[in-house]
């Protein structure tokens, strides 16, 4: 592999980074059974934000900790107007995706264009040294290390611990799970807000690393919250799964640059929305056991291969958490 | 554990649910608690085990008075309660189901949770694999599961509220033999059931509840009449066999042959009489449920021919189904049959025949209050359906059915009703049966299938039985027959 290839490889990496906080800050708050539809707007108000608070301070962790913060409030309004006031999480989300991004570039004016604090590239003695991996995993930046731990972390937590289990348990059936003693609602609310507060670390990964500074609407960050959360899905609500669709997005994102020189006859925006479609795409594909005509279509092919199909499209096949979305009401 | 409930009340805005119960129950007693639908039997089981609080009254156990704050909170005090449609986590597996809420370290040792589940289920004679997801179990299963886990968490009194509606009779002896088993180590077992039968070879003492009051307690031998008397002040007699088979051949089934994730159906074929029953027996998952839908056209068979009254339906889309006038009721009423949150009028006006674009809210409500007389449905045009309890859910359903149908397909159709309103719906189907429809219906209650089917089908792990006459199958045959016992190889 020449170098060339191997940095842009890096880079994908770490452009992936901010897409992964996205993606499980998602995953935690939808197994508890809450949509957080803000992402998109989440991730730029809270990019703008830690930018201004970096700017201001000096300090690149304040600025991350704004981003968090950020996030967690956002959250916290889903939270409040879902789990208490019993509203619709999608009209709510929906709004506050809408309302942040504006916010963001109303209030990110004074900010456009300034220079700020950038999170160097720490590469990690030894294993940055090692051939091949060195370079493309071990010479990044702290958030992209964050990023590494966070997907097994999530991954851990969810499936290997018992308040895990539970968070699992009050995204499938709140009732079983208060049977058995969990406090629903305070717990939909806790990973609500700490799901914020991840997703809320995208917007300063952005704009105090992978695409440093702000630039309001020219940022180029609008529409990834959407992304993340059509990852989320695809990823059946499983941090490793998920992983591998962030990974996937920022490799296509990276095909588009790189592929631009080499078809000329191609306008530039085409390559640049690609990924878009193509992950939705890919998201079809992904479900496409549901549909009725795909099991006509099964239907008549010999009963082998029909086999073989019908359990590879049901092992992709994810279903969301049981109780997604249904607000729960103790007695 | 003593149990004991001191003048128990409960109040729901307009019901008086419980009024006035007292009922002391020794340790190492089963309990049996019986009374009509809507009579104020789970009411009373939520108030021990917590999911309610009582408006008035007191709980002791062991003799000191308690309270019982949440389920959780009941299952420290050592009350746990098995609900009929088991409170648990269906796309998870066992072992998970079995730690959710288990105390302990972050990180739970799955192998060391595993080896107990395999000790305490050793004990109890079940063999549920810790690795298999809940939602491929049968609903006994299930419930093994539930009694498993209380029991890991150290509950002494055992509430089972209908837990032999959806089992088969194998999965029952073996829930009976547990039970019993638990019994003598001087558990407290609660068993309310609508099954007499079931009363009365486990249960060492019956209460009956009626319209929220304890009318009263028997102690073995059980007078099941005086029982039923007490249960709906009157005394109920099961009707006589009766058939109204045509003679005529009404739908046809050439050879179908069905197929789905876990089963293969070989051909089947059937020819099935106007007016004729046809009663489904298996244990659950033993393929009645998916030939039942390919019957509705809700699933598409891999080969063979399905026709109603000559029209070749083979391959037909699902209104096409209902245009031929075939009907199916699904078991999971409040999911498939009815729609929650809407009224009884709005379900009569969209089963209705669409007429004009504007509702006719008038006709609607004359209509539902027509039905309601006629079904003798417990409620108001303007009750919403979530409201009715279980037997008048599924009197409503069959109110819903249009007229004249060809095919009524029904799941479990009398699943958690007391006896009268069974009666009640057998009627109502013979009525129907008598304008020439065919029914087939799943049922796990082995009595039901004698009682009311011309003849039976009997499904094991994908293969069907050649038709079984049923006014000379015995209920012991039948039962060893859904077991697997009997099959020519
Ligand atoms: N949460 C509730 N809110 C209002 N009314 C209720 C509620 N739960 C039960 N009821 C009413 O209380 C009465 C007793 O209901 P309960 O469920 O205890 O009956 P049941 O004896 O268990 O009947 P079934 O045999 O049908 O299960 C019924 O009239 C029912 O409609
Ligand atoms: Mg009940």
């Amino acid at each position: 592999m020449d170098s060339a290839t191997l940095l842009g490889l890096a880079g994908v990496l770490a452009a992936a980074a901010p897409v992964l906080f996205a993606v499980i800050g998602e995953t935690i708050t939808e197994r508890a059974g809450v949509i957080n539809l803000s992402v998109n707007g989440t991730i730029l108000l809270s990019a703008m934000g830690g930018f201004a608070v970096a700017v201001n301070t000096g300090s690149l962790l304040l600025g991350f900790l704004a981003g968090a913060l950020i996030g967690a409030l956002v959250a916290l309004v889903i939270a409040f107007s879902s789990i208490t006031l019993q509203q619709s999480q999608v009209a709510v989300g929906f709004v506050l995706a809408l309302v942040c991004r504006d916010l963001s570039y109303f209030l990110g004016n004074p900010y456009m264009g300034a220079s700020g604090p950038r999170l160097p590239s720490a590469p990690i003695p030894l294993l940055g040294d090692l051939p091949l991996i060195g370079p493309l995993f071990f010479r990044q930046d702290l958030l992209t290390y964050l990023s590494y731990v966070l997907i097994f972390a999530a991954w851990a937590y969810i499936f290997k611990t018992r308040p895990g289990l539970m968070l699992q348990g009050i995204g499938e059936r709140p009732a079983a799970a208060f049977a058995r003693g969990a406090d629903v609602n305070r717990l939909r609310y806790l990973y609500t807000v700490i799901g914020g507060a991840i997703i809320g670390i995208a917007g300063p990964a952005y704009s105090l690393s992978v695409k440093a500074g702000w630039k309001g609407t020219i940022s180029g960050l609008d529409g990834i919250g959407w992304i993340a959360l059509s990852i989320t899905i695809f990823g059946g609500w499983n941090p490793l799964r998920a992983a591998f669709g962030a990974y996937l997005f920022a490799l296509l994102q990276w095909l588009g640059l790189v592929l631009q020189p080499s078809l000329p006859g191609i306008p530039s925006q085409v390559l640049q929305v690609a990924p878009f479609p193509l992950m939705i795409l890919t998201l079809l594909l992904v479900n496409i056991g549901n549909a009725e005509w795909v099991e006509r279509a099964l239907a008549r092919l010999p009963e082998n291969t029909r086999h073989a199909l019908a359990r590879l499209l049901r092992s992709l096949r994810a279903a969301p958490p049981a109780a997604l979305g249904v607000p729960f009401e103790q007695e | 554990m003593n149990v004991e409930l001191r003048d128990i009340h409960k109040i729901f805005a307009a019901v008086h649910a419980n009024n006035g119960i007292n009922l002391k129950i020794p340790a190492g007693v089963i309990q049996g608690i019986l009374g009509e639908n809507g009579a104020g039997k789970s009411t009373l089981m939520k108030i021990l085990s917590g999911f309610y609080q009582p408006s008035q009254g007191q709980i002791l156990l062991d003799d000191k008075p308690v309270i019982i704050r949440s389920p959780a909170d009941a299952t420290r005090q050592g009350v746990g309660m098995l609900h009929q449609d088991p409170l648990d986590f269906p796309s998870m597996r066992v072992i998970d189901n079995f730690l959710i809420g288990h105390p302990g370290e972050l990180i739970p040792d799955r192998g060391q949770a595993a080896a107990q589940l395999e000790a305490i289920q050793q004990k109890l004679g079940f063999s549920l694999r810790p690795e298999a997801h809940v939602d491929t179990l049968t609903v006994g299963e299930r419930q093994q599961l539930e009694i498993l886990r209380l029991l890991w968490l150290g509950v002494r009194v055992l509430i089972l509220d209908e837990p032999t509606t959806g089992i088969s009779a194998l999965q029952k002896e073996k829930l009976f033999a547990a039970l019993r088993l638990l019994a003598q180590e001087g558990k407290t077992i609660i068993f309310v059931s609508h099954k007499l039968e079931d009363v009365e070879v486990l249960c060492h003492k019956v209460a009956v509840l009626r319209q929220g009051r304890l009318i009263g307690e028997m102690l073995p031998p059980f007078n099941i009449t005086r029982l039923v008397e007490m249960m709906f002040e009157k005394v109920i007699t099961l009707g006589n066999r009766r058939s109204c088979c045509r003679g005529e051949i009404s739908f046809r089934l050439n050879a179908l042959e069905l197929e789905d994730a876990r089963l293969h159906i070989p051909g089947v074929s059937l020819e099935v009489q106007g007016g004729e029953v046809i009663g489904l027996a298996g244990m659950e998952g033993s393929g009645q449920a998916l030939f039942l839908r390919a019957c509705a056209g809700l699933v598409r068979a891999v080969g063979g021919h399905i026709s109603i009254n000559e029209h070749d339906l083979t391959g037909k889309p699902y209104h096409t189904y209902l245009e031929h006038g075939i009907a199916y009721l699904p078991a999971a009423r409040l999911e498939e049959g009815l729609a929650p949150g809407m009224t009884l009028t709005e379900h009569f006006l969209l089963a209705g025949e669409a007429r004009g674009f504007n509702i006719d809210w008038e006709q609607g409500r004359k209509v539902a209050q027509e039905r309601i007389a006629d079904f003798n449905i417990r409620g108001t045009p303007a009750s919403p359906i979530e409201a009715l309890s279980g037997g008048n859910q599924q009197r409503a359903l069959l109110a819903l059915l249009k007229h004249p149908l060809n095919l009524i397909l029904l799941e479990h159709p009398t699943r958690g009703l007391d006896i009268e309103s069974s009666i009640y719906i057998w009627d109502k189907l013979k009525e129907r049966c008598a304008e020439g429809a065919v029914i087939l219906f799943i049922s796990s209650d082995l009595e039901e299938l004698l009682q009311y089917s011309d003849r039976l089908l009997v499904f094991f792990s994908g293969e069907v039985s050649s038709p079984l006459d049923a006014e000379r199958t015995t209920v012991e045959h039948l039962g060893q027959f859904i077991g697997g016992k009997g099959w020519a190889a």
